[in-house]
């Protein structure tokens, strides 16, 4: 399976998405520049966190205007598996990959450090290597991390299952503790936590490549029953 | 070109954290009269005029980028004919 890693301007968790898929998951992964007009070689793409265009206006708004957004929409829409970690979850949602939007965190400091988190949802793409209701510790570094949306579209998020992670201690204030949703197909997820910083027990937790190897199961037993 | 006031609000539905850390500092100055405070963006466009209507061409660029519209609201005055 061949992954894309984004790099926006101010991306800075771009060589730890590509360390854990490159030296962790064992697969194969390109950077790919915002510049990009052509993401249709990879199978997956992944959009990092970091500080996107400075946050500047809003985090990820300027991002979202990135050429290589275009084609992001698109493996989206072909349902490849896309996911956006921190930064990369507040670019697909001002991009409306994923409904609602980022506040500052509720207590205002920029948190960083290991939270647990409930897999809500083990059915999607992202978490079937989890078990139901399974707790993981995964680090969090950010200051707008307080998820919010209408109350409509938090009555589909849970109807529809995608929530994929709740935090065990809501750390910024987010609407019923969301550390990740989905989108209503289920192929693309965004999470503030990092689960690419938490790919190896040196780091404090393995807990993180699940979530990778979840996604290329997926992506061979699809692969293999087309075949 | 033509200037314009574009502010951004959160909506009235949303907690402003930053507005409440100010309004909380005020108090400890002991301005204990402010009700609440919210915190929000302003912006000015100079605009060269076209075709366009320009209401609408500036109330797209707040839609697309400069407000997002889930947490915020925005409005906007027109000054006309400023001299570069």
């Amino acid at each position: 399976m061949k992954f894309a890693v984004i790099v926006f301007p101010g991306s800075n968790c771009d060589i730890d998405m590509y360390h854990a898929v490159k030296d962790e998951l064992g697969e194969e992964v390109e950077y790919v520049w915002h510049d990009e007009a052509d993401l249709s070689q990879f199978d997956g793409v992944l959009l990092p966190g970091g500080f996107s265009y400075g946050d500047y206006l809003r985090s990820g708004s300027i991002a979202r205007f990135s050429n290589v957004m275009t084609e992001v929409v698109k493996a989206a829409e072909a349902g490849k598996p896309v996911l956006g970690v921190c930064n990369g979850f507040q670019i697909l949602l001002e991009a409306g990959l994923l409904p609602g939007a980022m506040l500052r965190n509720q207590g205002l400091k920029f948190i960083c450090r290991p939270v647990e988190l409930e897999v809500v949802n083990n059915g999607t793409m992202f978490t079937q290597a989890y078990q139901p209701n399974e707790r993981i510790t995964v680090p969090v570094a950010h200051g707008e991390g307080n998820y919010f949306c209408d109350a409509d579209t938090l009555k589909q998020l849970e109807a529809n299952g995608q929530i994929a992670f709740r935090y065990a201690d809501n750390p910024n204030g987010s609407l019923l503790s969301i550390a990740g949703i989905t989108n209503e197909k289920g192929n693309v997820l965004g999470m503030m936590p990092h689960p690419e910083r938490a790919v190896d027990e040196l780091l404090g937790s393995a807990d993180g490549l699940k979530l990778f190897q979840s996604i290329v199961k997926h992506w061979r037993d699809s692969h293999v029953v087309n075949a | 070109m033509i200037k314009v006031k574009v502010h951004v609000t959160l909506r009235e539905s949303v907690l402003d954290p930053q507005g409440t850390a100010v309004k909380n500092s005020l108090h400890a100055m002991d301005y204990h009269e402010v009700q609440d405070v919210r915190i929000g963006k302003y912006l000015e466009l100079l605009i060269e005029p076209s075709d366009r209507p320009l209401e609408e061409t500036v109330k797209e660029m707040c839609e697309k980028l400069l407000a997002n519209t889930v947490i915020e609201n925005y409005e906007f005055e027109v000054e006309e004919a400023v001299t570069q």
